[in-house]
């Protein structure tokens, strides 16, 4: 998974002193908020909302960016929301809110990660799900035979769905999964969808039980799970999906064979319909290979080509949007790093001003010496509460900035999609070729037979031959409308990749900009009082 | 190649520079000095060896510089008079003017080249005080000769806290980079100008020599230097905490160092002594704050071009957006620089100037200890002399003229010692509020200077990023 999880950890190793400039009590009237408690108070997200804007379930998250943003989508609106607060300080919230009573033991503020930018989407769309959390991480033990004393231990995630339609009846679901599950979830959705830009779940881990004993292992698969259960359901096909659906209600364990079981009945899906690759089939393998080696190194072209040139076209696109992505979410998260130091470092030099302010106006032997020290103080106060400012805003431009890493995973799901289309690709050319040797064999056995007779095992041969030729013809037929199922899946897949990227993209770009207005302009607001505060000295000053 | 030297000056009173001559009479510059007398170099075109090339190069150089330095000086002197003569008719001579002496350092020049290359600057002196040579001078100085400066001053006013100097740079790297120059150019300026502004400090004819000097005498004043006047303040530094170690008790035949019984100045030591610690943390921050600057910069720049270049990967409104929020980037990039500069030169080293007043004041109080071991060292040696002289003048010895003639030589020095232990506790109760007023309003200013600047930038910032946002309204309807 993409680095996206990592920043939350980061924060708690970041700032030592934080629970002093937290405990420190600052004189700060200005924006009505009151410092001195250890939970930075919200302003009220209530006075902001425009009348028009959308119901909001009362458990929306307040990290999102604030209604007049969402007014947006709203074509109704007049005039231009943005405008509106006079200032952006007053409308961007601070997002420090402990959660539900979680089991996340690093307080990190960042804990409905899943929701950044895809839940807007789905808000306004009228999806089944509504949220997804993971949390509640248990040991548990496996009652299996296995031949280790003490059987296996594992972590199982506790996992709530709510949903919004009631004919579904009930409208939250909690059930107990662990990672194997996930697993199993994961490669079932991708035999269904081939083709589809399936989200890549969290990776395994090769020391699974040695690492499972770390608390901060545990946590960041939590937040993992949690963002991978989110962008499935915001998938508007896998979202449908009854392997899902099993996932998320059926309680109790899920045994491998839970999923067939309850999957529609249908005849067994022809071996074709998946690639040879990870299959048993071995000879079917072969094939595939020298087929493959054929098309490539052999001199003539292969039975069919990829020849959808829109297709290719974009495949080009994809990959230098890749490149950029990848630089650009790199950038991203070092600037994001830049700004996270010189947060740190205004804190400290605040710090030290107020202890050096402290030690003069103690020890204070005459009034200039006073006065030195009641201006440290004043600036000292301000540099603390900037560095807040910047810490704060920060949290935010990691989630604004994070759909740059969502869409580089969201790569990865395009890269399956379209190796599952070349693989089947592939099989429908090994089909074909084998189907025209096939057809050769037969008719060199059907002109031999006419030239020497009929012959019993001549004939067997050729009975048998054409049973042969029938289920390749079959299999072919099969393969040729999955690989165009594939085709179609992949198509409609990049219409949707491309809008919804734009949308998502304008959204990060926006949130970005916002946020950064705004606390910009709180900032600038606490040097503006020191610099008054201290004019004085300039024109002592020659 | 034979320079002209004022050897008529210096010979008659040796070891003192007197300036008393009027400047017309004598020629105080050899007659290398212009444009007109080039063609020495040609001279010397077909006549190099090896064991001179260096020395003449050099020479040739200084004929090149004493050259320029007396054009400009002819100028900035034409120009002085100019506008003496626009002004006042009064003689700046007259005591109803007010008097004042103001300098400036400017135009630093790099000179030489290789290991012995150094930076000179340009020293332009106002006054209308009566004991300088005219309204104004112009001399180039190095930084030795500011150390020279800073050292005689030192020696000869115990009790003042001298001016702080801005530190020798070690690393070879930065010792030309523009922003060590400017850097230390600035202090060099706030340096005289303190010693300049000091009431006892101006008077100082190491300072009239420093600033009007032709710029032989300074380089021979300069190397006489060395050895008899070449104590540092660290050096000194390292006597006051002798002071405090069983090495000197030793020497000194005493078992506790000996100190002063004042509570007061106990507690200002403590108060100075715990002030540097706290200062040099704050400006360690400090630094690191500008530091901070740089690095966001820098990342808003790489971020702004690999936006861009995503941009680039879209098309059309969304694509244009991305390109737009990369300028923007890349533009607030360039105010971060700034900043950076803007915090290095008015909070960053206002803060190290604090610092080193603190040091500065911690070599004066060495300064004050030594005078009063010095004192009561004296004041030991002649209670013995006194009780040997009463002895001997018993037991009718010969010796008693000499004793008594080492006594009242002792009783003099005794004396002076005294009065210059008073001296300097007078001064320095002056200097320290002198000095708590000083920082407190440079202190302000500093402040000042940093929370406009970080003001500056937030409102840059703001405005650059809200400029954006109609534009990303216009693609979102779209």
């Amino acid at each position: 998974m993409m680095g996206s999880q990592n920043h939350g950890f980061e924060e708690s190793h970041l700032y030592p002193s934080r629970e002093i400039m937290e405990n420190l009590v600052l004189d700060d009237h200005s924006n009505g908020n009151s410092f001195s408690n250890n939970r930075f108070a919200i302003s009220s997200l209530s006075e902001t909302r425009h009348p028009l804007s959308p119901p909001i379930d009362e458990d929306n998250d307040p990290l999102l960016p604030p209604s007049p943003y969402r007014d947006l989508r709203n074509p109704n609106l007049a005039e231009n929301p943005f405008l509106q607060p006079s200032s952006y300080a007053d409308v961007i919230l601070s997002p420090f809110e402990e959660d539900n009573g979680d089991a996340n033991g690093l307080g990190s503020p960042i804990q409905d990660s899943g929701e950044s930018g895809i839940l807007s989407r789905t808000a306004s769309s009228s999806s089944k799900y509504l949220k997804i959390s993971v949390s509640n991480t248990q040991k548990e033990q496996e009652i299996s035979n296995s031949i280790v004393p003490g059987g296996n231990t594992y972590v199982s995630y506790l996992i709530t769905t709510r949903i919004n339609m009631p004919e579904f009846g009930g409208s939250e679901f909690k059930v107990r999964r662990r990672f194997k599950d996930v697993v199993t979830l994961s490669d079932r959705l991708s035999e269904s969808y081939r083709g589809f830009f399936i989200p890549p779940r969290p990776d395994k881990n090769v020391m699974e039980s040695q690492v499972m004993q770390k608390q901060e292992f545990v946590e960041q698969r939590r937040v993992a799970l949690e963002k991978y259960l989110c962008r499935l359901v915001a998938h508007p096909v896998i979202n449908k999906s009854e392997e899902l659906k099993v996932f998320l209600q059926v309680q109790g364990k899920l045994p491998r064979q839970l999923f067939r079981e309850s999957a529609c009945v249908v005849a067994p899906p022809h071996e074709v319909v998946q690639p040879a690759k990870g299959g048993r089939n071995l000879l079917r393998i072969f094939k595939e290979l020298k087929q493959s080696v054929a098309n490539d190194w052999g001199g003539s072209n292969p039975p069919l080509v990829e020849e959808d040139s829109e297709f290719l076209e974009k495949k080009v696109k994809l990959q230098d949007l890749e490149q950029q992505l990848s630089n650009a979410s790199q950038q991203a998260e070092s600037l994001v790093k830049a700004q996270e130091h010189i947060g740190e470092t205004m804190g400290v030099l605040g710090l030290a001003f107020i202890k050096l302010s402290k030690f003069e106006t103690e020890g204070a032997m005459d009034n200039s010496q006073r006065i030195r020290g009641a201006d440290m103080k004043r600036v000292a106060t301000a540099a603390v509460k900037a560095s807040r400012f910047y810490r704060e805003s920060n949290a935010q431009t990691v989630k604004n900035l994070d759909t740059l890493h969502e869409y580089l995973g969201l790569m990865l799901a395009i890269h399956s999609a379209f190796s599952a289309r070349s693989s089947a690709l592939l099989t429908v050319q090994t089909l074909l070729s084998e189907l025209s040797s096939l057809h050769s064999r037969a008719e060199k056995l059907g002109a031999a037979s006419t030239i020497f007779g009929g012959d019993k095992s001549r004939i067997r041969k050729i009975e048998e031959l054409k049973e042969t030729i029938r289920a390749a013809e079959n299999a072919k037929s099969c393969a040729v409308r999955e690989y165009e199922q594939i085709k179609e899946n992949n198509k409609t897949e990049l219409e949707r990749l491309h809008k919804e990227r734009r949308d998502d993209f304008l959204s990060m770009l926006k949130g970005f900009v916002i946020n950064q207005v705004g606390f910009a302009e709180k900032i600038a607001n606490v040097w503006a009082k020191v610099a008054e505060e201290t004019s004085g000295y300039t024109k002592e000053n020659s | 190649m034979t320079e002209c030297r004022i050897t008529g000056i210096i010979s008659q009173r040796p070891g003192v520079l007197d300036f008393s001559y009027p400047a017309s009479s004598v020629p105080l510059v050899s007659p290398f000095s212009s444009y007109e007398k080039i063609n020495v170099e040609e001279f010397f075109a077909s006549r190099i060896k090896p064991s001179i090339a260096r020395t003449l190069k050099q020479s040739i150089e200084r004929v090149h510089i004493k050259a320029k330095w007396v054009q400009r000086s002819k100028n900035e002197e034409y120009l002085a008079e100019q506008r003496s003569l626009s002004g006042s008719s009064q003689s700046p001579r007259s005591s109803s003017a007010h008097p004042f002496l103001s300098v400036s350092v400017t135009d630093p020049v790099k000179l030489g080249n290789g290991v012995q290359a150094y930076i000179s600057y340009r020293v332009i002196t106002k006054t209308n005080f009566p004991e300088y040579q005219g309204p104004e001078k112009i001399v180039i100085r190095r930084y030795s000769d500011f150390v020279w400066l800073c050292d005689r001053i030192f020696e000869k006013y115990k009790g003042v806290f001298i001016p702080p100097l801005p530190e020798k740079s070690t690393v070879e790297k930065f010792r030309f980079s523009a922003e060590f120059i400017e850097m230390r150019r600035q202090a060099l300026d706030i340096f005289v100008n303190r010693i300049a502004s000091h009431s006892e400090l101006q008077q100082s004819e190491d300072l009239r020599t420093f600033l009007q000097a032709d710029e032989e005498t300074m380089e021979r004043a300069r190397s006489q230097e060395i050895g008899i006047f070449k104590k540092k303040p660290s050096d000194l530094m390292q006597i006051f905490k002798d002071v405090q170690s069983k090495v000197s008790d030793v020497v000194l035949g005493k078992e506790k160092p000996v100190e002063e019984s004042n509570l007061q100045y106990e507690k200002l030591k403590h108060y100075i002594f715990e002030l540097e610690d706290h200062l040099a943390e704050a400006q360690k921050h400090a630094f690191r704050l500008v530091k901070r600057h740089k690095e966001l910069g820098q990342s808003l720049s790489d971020f702004g071009k690999a936006v861009k270049l995503l941009g680039a990967c879209e098309g059309n409104s969304l694509g244009k957006a991305f390109s737009e929020l990369g300028t923007k980037s890349e533009m607030l990039s360039i105010k971060l620089q700034n900043e950076a500069h803007n915090l290095l030169m008015n909070f960053e080293e206002p803060l190290k100037d604090y610092v080193r007043a603190v040091q500065s004041i911690k070599a004066t109080m060495a300064e004050r200890a030594n005078a009063f071991r010095q004192q009561c060292e004296l004041a030991k040696t002649i209670k013995l002399k006194e009780i040997n002289l009463g002895k001997l003048i018993l037991s009718r010895s010969d010796k008693v003229g000499e004793a008594e003639f080492e006594y009242n030589e002792l009783k003099a020095e005794s004396e002076e010692a005294t009065k210059r232990f008073e001296t300097i506790v007078r001064l320095m109760s002056e200097e320290i509020v002198r000095f708590q007023e000083q920082k407190t309003s440079d202190m302000g200013l500093a402040f000042h200077e940093f929370a406009k600047g970080q003001g500056q930038l937030a409102n840059e910032i703001a405005d650059a990023w809200r400029s954006l946002l109609p534009k990303l309204e216009a693609c979102c309807s779209a």
